[in-house]
């Protein structure tokens, strides 16, 4: 049988009226604990997969599917309405999300997100089915080096979202560096600025920093507006639909998103986070409405979101292709499939292909599912905007917290929750951006880790850095990103003067 | 709001300790990791087998186990329901972060699973065989790079019981760490270093699709159905098993203590959990009581030593 009787048989086994059933319990349990703050996709499908071992393969492996693609969206909804990142990777949905959602336009925000999501879906689940072979022959070819020219390229180009100020956002970057230092260094295990704190010896975890700066942060700098604070927050305005204008405006960033996600999430060091930054930035770049960033682009909304989800899928292309899990998520789906008697690994696909393509079948039926959930449910989550503000930051700083302590039930991470909300509000009030300090922390030790391995590999010459062509191709394009912003300023200067000299004539 | 309330509820069980729990397994680790998926094994067969009736799971992660370890013998001081999950690495991790809380503190109950470790190479290379790797060590130890999990963890340890009995010093090694199997396995592939090391299981299916040399495995003898020479017959007296254990918190009576060993021996023996070990790939390696006092001090004093000559414990 070929590739395509193989899908189509999957596909024909996944319609069932019963696996589409469960396809739809799958997404919306996964969705349901994904959206709690602080607990991500790993923990959500951790949680969820013992309920699928009583479902005949089949099913259960529908069922599956669901969870996981139901946990990556479930995070975008408190992201885009509540300004809450429930995981890394959807901390950048929530810079543009949340202000679309204060300005009315959250139906918009959340039907880009979830059909980005969608599209995403859909291209990187073909691309996994049709190309993974090739592109891990890609991701392998990335070494120390190269992991550390693409993370030189994300900050470069992410630092083009900090905002206005280039100061204020590099402060708040080095402030996210500083974080990353905190805990046991990974290539020595030595234990670095812990001060014998045996809870700080494992770092700062992202997701505990991201809702306490995002969620608490803000919860505190709105109750301590009290009733002065302007109600900006606008329930809806115009439709909860997308307009032409959104359409129009959103499917080159989908497609883009998608293009970034895929090859980063399939790269065993990549990381969902890196791939929306990094469309984030492109978008920022490439759009004809530059204003509107930073107070609600679409774009920012529907790029990152299909870079968030077709990482998923690319998740998956290590893991089925080489048996490699690189995500803690990856790592529990290994798990469930050693379930099914599915050993991931390289000969899978030729050993087991009715399970692989049944795989694939159930999670183009899982993506189609979540849309189904949630487009009509979209008009349900912006009412959440309507409930009084005091209940709804009440509503918000709870599930903050229990979504921390589900997490991690300590009573030190609950204390930093706090800090870091503290650190959060005192940096609103003096006008300092949040995003960068979080950006700082995953970035921060990525980048040391692998220009340390890069140079213990060759022994300390610095020049291998340079020469693997893939290296110096990242470093050229980051180089050409931070230089030509500047010439065409120092132009579009020049011109100005240049007018104006003109006029005074 | 649906989804909210669902949520609430969700998080309101994984927040509060169940007290309606027959046990309550700690996996000192985050989901996805070895221990978790032995804490998760447990719970599975525990309930199938009717050991127990309600079995919860909790992951308390960070620093090698050793949070999730000091949390639990100050919390579940005399609690007989209360279980932990722990292991090699957990000994090793107790030494480099100076842990204040150690294995005294807690209960061993059993040794459940082992599994060797495997020294691999790419296909492509060069080296052709064990004696080919210690060669390269002995001319430049720091031109042999070699992939494994964490600094200061079984495989970090390995590598230097390995250059210690080839006659290198075993502070010149240059070990790459890496965070986990996954991504060590990758940079092994791409031939990005010269060497890899790991659990035999992580790199099983690449050698079966010929795409890493397996070199030696570091068991006592040879692997029933694996076609590797162990690290003596390649002349390195050097035997290590990254093992995982179960143990109770501190502070029990002897009938409490029988009581929690014999759940635990009713679940080694039982048909459900050789099921596990045979999916997972975990080798047998069940032991208790003295024996496996004994050992466990033994593993402790010999992990202490090679730590200080690798030089990540004073």
């Amino acid at each position: 049988m070929g590739t395509f009787d193989f899908l189509l048989q999957g596909l024909l086994v996944a319609v069932q009226p019963m696996n589409l059933i469960y396809a739809l319990i799958g997404v919306t349990l996964g969705t349901a604990v994904g959206v709690l703050p602080g607990i991500g996709p790993a923990l959500t499908v951790a949680l969820l997969l013992p309920v699928t071992y009583k479902l005949d393969p089949g099913g259960s492996l529908i069922m599956f599917a669901g969870i996981y693609y139901g946990g990556m969206y479930g995070g975008s909804t408190t992201s885009i309405l509540l300004n809450t990142p429930g995981e890394s990777s959807s901390i950048v949905t929530a810079l543009e999300g949340n202000k679309m959602a204060r300005a009315g336009r959250g139906g918009p925000a959340l039907a880009t997100a979830a059909i980005g999501s969608f599209v995403a879906g859909l291209i990187a689940t073909l691309a996994l089915a049709f190309i993974a072979p090739y592109i891990v022959k890609l991701a392998l070819v990335f070494g120390p080096r190269e992991y550390f020219a693409l993370m030189v390229l994300a900050f470069v180009t992410v630092s083009s979202a900090f905002g206005d100020s280039t100061l204020r956002g590099l402060t708040s970057l080095f402030i996210g560096l500083t974080l990353a230092c905190i805990g046991i260094d990974q290539l020595t295990g030595q234990t670095r600025l812990s001060f014998g704190v045996p809870d700080l010896l494992d770092g700062i975890e992202v997701t505990t920093l991201a809702v306490a700066m995002f969620a608490i942060g803000e919860t505190l700098y709105i109750a301590a507006q009290g009733d002065r604070g302007p109600d900006k927050v606008e329930a809806v305005k115009g439709s909860v639909w997308m307009s032409a204008m959104d359409w129009a405006r959103s499917w080159k960033p989908w497609l883009r998103g998608t293009a970034i996600g895929f090859p980063i999430g399939a790269m065993p060091a990549g990381g969902a986070e890196i791939g929306t930054f990094l469309s984030y930035a492109t978008e920022k770049r490439l759009t004809k409405h530059p204003e509107e960033f930073g107070n609600g682009a679409i774009e920012g909304v529907a790029g990152p979101e299909a870079a968030n989800n077709a990482s998923a899928a690319g998740t998956l292309v290590p893991l089925l292709t080489l048996g490699l899990p690189t995500t803690a998520t990856a790592a529990i789906m290994l798990a469930g499939f050693q379930q099914y008697g599915l050993q991931p690994g390289p000969l899978l696909f030729a050993t087991n292909p009715q399970l692989v393509w049944g795989l694939i079948a159930s999670l183009l039926i899982a993506n189609f599912m979540l849309l189904v959930l949630n487009l009509p449910l979209i008009g349900l989550w912006v009412k959440l905007l309507t409930i009084p503000k005091p209940w709804l930051y009440a509503g918000i700083l709870l599930f903050a917290t229990l979504g921390t302590i589900g997490a991690n039930p300590s009573v030190f991470e609950l204390g930093m929750l706090l800090a870091f909300g503290l650190l959060g509000y005192v940096m609103r009030v003096f006008g300092y951006p949040i995003a960068p300090v979080v950006v700082g922390l995953i970035l921060g030790p990525l980048a040391e880790q692998q220009l340390r391995r890069a140079l213990s590999i060759s022994q300390g010459d610095i020049t291998v850095l340079f020469t693997s062509p893939i290296a110096a191709v990242l470093l050229v394009i980051a180089a050409l990103a931070l230089i030509v912003p500047l010439i065409l300023r120092a132009r579009g200067r020049g011109q100005v003067l240049a007018q104006l000299a003109a006029s005074e004539d | 709001m649906k989804h909210f309330f669902l949520a609430s509820i969700l998080a309101g069980a994984l927040a509060l300790p169940a007290y309606a729990a027959d046990y309550t397994i700690i996996a000192p680790a985050n989901p996805g990791g070895g221990w978790d998926q032995t804490a998760r094994s447990l719970q599975t067969v525990m309930q199938q087998e009717g050991i127990s009736g309600n079995v919860q799971v909790q992951n308390v992660p960070g620093a090698g186990g050793t949070i999730g370890l000091a949390q639990f013998a100050s919390q579940q001081k005399g609690n007989p329901n209360a279980l932990l999950v722990g292991g090699y690495v957990m000994v090793g991790a107790i030494l480099t972060n100076n842990s204040p809380v150690t294995l005294k503190d807690v209960t061993p109950i059993a040794r459940l699973t082992g599994e060797y470790e495997a020294i691999v190479v790419p296909a492509a290379s060069e080296i052709k065989t064990m004696g080919d790797l210690v060669e390269a060590l002995k001319k430049d130890p720091g031109a042999v790079s070699w992939a494994g999990g964490s600094a200061g963890g079984t495989d970090h340890i390995a590598v230097g019981l390995i250059a210690k009995a080839a006659g290198v010093d075993p502070t010149k090694i240059n070990y790459i760490a890496y965070s986990g199997g996954g991504e060590a396995l990758a940079a092994i592939l791409g031939s990005q270093v010269t060497a890899g090391i790991s659990g035999y299981g992580e790199f099983e299916s690449q050698v079966k699709a010929g795409t890493l040399r397996l070199l030696a495995v570091s068991s006592g003898e040879r692997l029933p159905g694996i076609d590797a020479p162990t690290l003596k017959e390649s002349g390195l007296d050097v035997v290590i098993e990254n093992w995982r254990m179960v143990a109770a918190a501190p502070g029990l009576t002897d009938e409490q203590k029988a009581a929690v060993s014999a759940d635990i021996e009713k679940l080694a023996k039982s048909a459900g959990w050789q099921e596990v070990l045979k999916t997972k790939g975990w080798q047998d390696s069940y032991l208790s009581g003295a024996a496996f006092d004994e050992q466990l001090s033994k593993d402790i004093s010999a992990t202490e030593n090679v730590l200080k000559d690798i030089g990540l414990v004073k």
